[in-house]
């Protein structure tokens, strides 16, 4: 069987939902599909309030945002068709693409691709990493908070980035002991007032150390951690053991790309933004013409600036199969004047500085 | 140091405790944000205006403690619960800090809950004196627990 589609979003979350609703909203027909059970993507696990902007759903929690989104592409659904359960697979010549459900692998002919595939978690080198009960944060977050199972009793966060922190703080509210959050580096990564939450509940933080080896020989019994040097070298004689019985790796993300890869869209890497990352101008348009990218896909950033890039990709695509419309361009202008806010300060620097990069090989800085 | 392990020290927070005579006259917010964070929403939560950020989202909130009333309506806002109100005013020697709450389960008003400071450490017993949690703050209640004066920025947290 093949669909027949003028864009095609590729990725529920936070940054495909958006894209599809404003290019559906403006008149395009709209094919959006998602590999898991339920569109929203990561925002499904979020049960803690969002930072960020007050007029763009900060202080409410991700899966209401997730549920705002869907409530959104309710209202267009008589130009937006969802697939759930159902991949992206591989891009062809000729704007067309493979789509693979459980029933069925059929053909998608698109005018215009939008990819927001997210993002995947790194993993850590160290001794026994393999055991049963060592898991990725995504994988706790599923666990506890799609289903409803608590991964272990005990458990030892490492990295104390943001989802470091804030999934430690959903552990304590599931019921389970934190039995501390380990980093490498001597600051705390994510936001402090992330820190002092867990922290005055009790969760030691180990700055400048690492975790040397998992304990047990069946599953976790423990970890072994040491103090590490401004080289990130383990200090000799600083072990400390600890015990727990689950051990949750919280270690930062790297963009899902294979599909623009396949898509021959030139790659740039660039570490601000957690690795390889799809070469792409301001309009979110990557060197592939009829291929967009919005979201974790084109380097890890936020929910909040996801649904906004997902808004300027959408206008975009839609204007490439329909022509230039005011107000797709006032849809992209409020965005990108958004962005601009979101990103200044301090802890925007790192973004500003990968976006900047990105725009620069585009000749576009 | 708050960069190092979480734990706000007192030269750190002091910028951000009321001066002593307005901590006389009554209920005030220390709001407990101290870095530069692209965040904002308990600007909008304020029904009097008295958040303000200097530049715009990415500073830290500044509180104009005259213009505060320590109604509270802040607290429930913040993602980072780093908002408290305190009240000096409360009954002779006695003070009370209300917080943020969202775990399970929630106290209620009159029972003895165990205080913890900003290292998770017990400090003692207290009693729950309020408790807010309607509807609209969607599962994050406001508990108001009553401390020893000289505990009111030492105790920022209760175990049930
Ligand atoms: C613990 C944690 C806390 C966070 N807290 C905040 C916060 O407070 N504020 C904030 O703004 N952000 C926060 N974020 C970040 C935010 O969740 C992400 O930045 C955002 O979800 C990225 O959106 P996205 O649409 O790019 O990707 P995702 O949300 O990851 O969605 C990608 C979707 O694409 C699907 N997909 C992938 N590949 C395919 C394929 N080949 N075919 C079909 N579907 C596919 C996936 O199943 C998924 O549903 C947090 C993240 C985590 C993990
Ligand atoms: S306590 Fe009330 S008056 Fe004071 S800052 Fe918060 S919302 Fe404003
Ligand atoms: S809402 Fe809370 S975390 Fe956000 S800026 Fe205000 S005080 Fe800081």
């Amino acid at each position: 069987m093949s669909r027949n589609t003028e864009v095609f979003v590729i990725g529920g979350g936070p940054a495909g939902l958006s894209a599809a609703h404003v290019a559906a909203k403006l008149g395009a027909k709209t094919l959006l599909v998602d590999d898991s059970a339920r569109v929203g993507g990561q925002l499904i696990k979020q049960t803690h309030r969002f930072f960020g902007s007050s007029n763009r759903d900060a202080g409410i929690r991700g899966v209401t945002i997730a549920e705002k989104l869907q409530q959104d592409i309710e209202e267009v659904s008589d130009r937006l068709t969802v697939l759930e359960n159902t991949a992206a697979v591989g891009f062809y010549h000729n704007k067309e693409a493979g789509i693979l459900s459980q029933k069925a692998y059929e053909r998608v002919t698109y005018q215009a691709a939008i990819v927001c595939t997210g993002a995947t978690e790194n993993s850590l080198a160290f001794d026994n990493n393999d055991l049963p009960g060592i898991y990725g944060a995504g994988g706790v977050q599923t666990l506890m908070n799609v289903h409803g199972i608590r991964p272990g009793q005990k458990i030892l966060m490492v990295g104390s980035g943001n989802i470091g922190l804030i999934v430690s703080y959903q552990l304590i509210q599931a019921g389970v002991e934190v039995v501390g959050v380990v980093e490498g580096m001597p600051t705390i990564g994510g936001y402090l007032v992330h820190a002092s939450k867990i922290r005055r509940l009790g969760v030691p933080i180990y700055t400048s150390h690492t975790i040397l080896k998992a304990l047990g020989s069946d599953g976790v019994t423990g970890a072994m951690l040491s103090r590490v040097d401004e080289k990130f070298q383990p200090v000799p004689n600083t072990e400390l053991e600890i015990k727990c019985d689950c051990i949750c790796l919280a270690v930062g993300l790297t963009p899902l790309i294979d599909l623009f890869q396949q898509a021959q869209c030139r790659m740039v890497h660039v570490g601000e933004l957690g690795g390889l990352v799809p070469l792409h101008d301001s309009a979110m348009r990557t060197t592939n013409p009829d291929i967009f990218v919005a979201g974790d896909a084109s380097g890890i950033e936020e929910a909040t600036t996801a649904i906004l890039a997902g808004r300027i990709a959408g206008a975009r695509a839609y204007e490439t199969i329909h022509g230039k419309s005011p107000q797709a361009e006032a849809i992209v202008a409020e965005a990108r004047e958004e962005l601009r806010t979101l990103r200044s300060g301090s802890t925007g620097e790192r973004i500003r500085w990968g976006r900047e990069r990105v725009l620069k090989e585009v000749g576009e800085c | 140091m708050l960069k190092n392990d979480g734990i706000i020290s007192p030269e750190e927070l002091s910028p951000v405790v009321p001066p002593a005579d307005r901590l006389a006259r009554g209920p005030v917010a220390i709001i407990e944000c101290l870095q530069d964070i692209p965040c904002d929403p308990c600007v909008s939560a304020c029904p009097v205006k008295a958040i303000k950020m200097k530049e715009g989202i990415t500073d830290r909130p500044l509180l104009e403690f005259d213009t505060c009333t320590g109604c509270g309506l802040c607290i429930p806002k913040c993602p980072g619960l780093a908002i408290f109100v305190v009240n000096m005013k409360h009954t002779p020697g006695m003070a009370t800090v209300s917080m943020s709450y969202e775990q399970l389960p929630v106290p209620e008003k009159g029972q003895e809950v165990t205080a913890l400071d900003r290292s998770g450490k017990d400090v003692g017993k207290v009693k729950v004196v309020r408790v807010v949690n309607p509807p609209g703050y969607d599962h994050t209640a406001v508990i108001t627990i009553e401390v020893p004066a000289d505990q009111v920025n030492n105790i920022r947290a209760i175990r049930v």
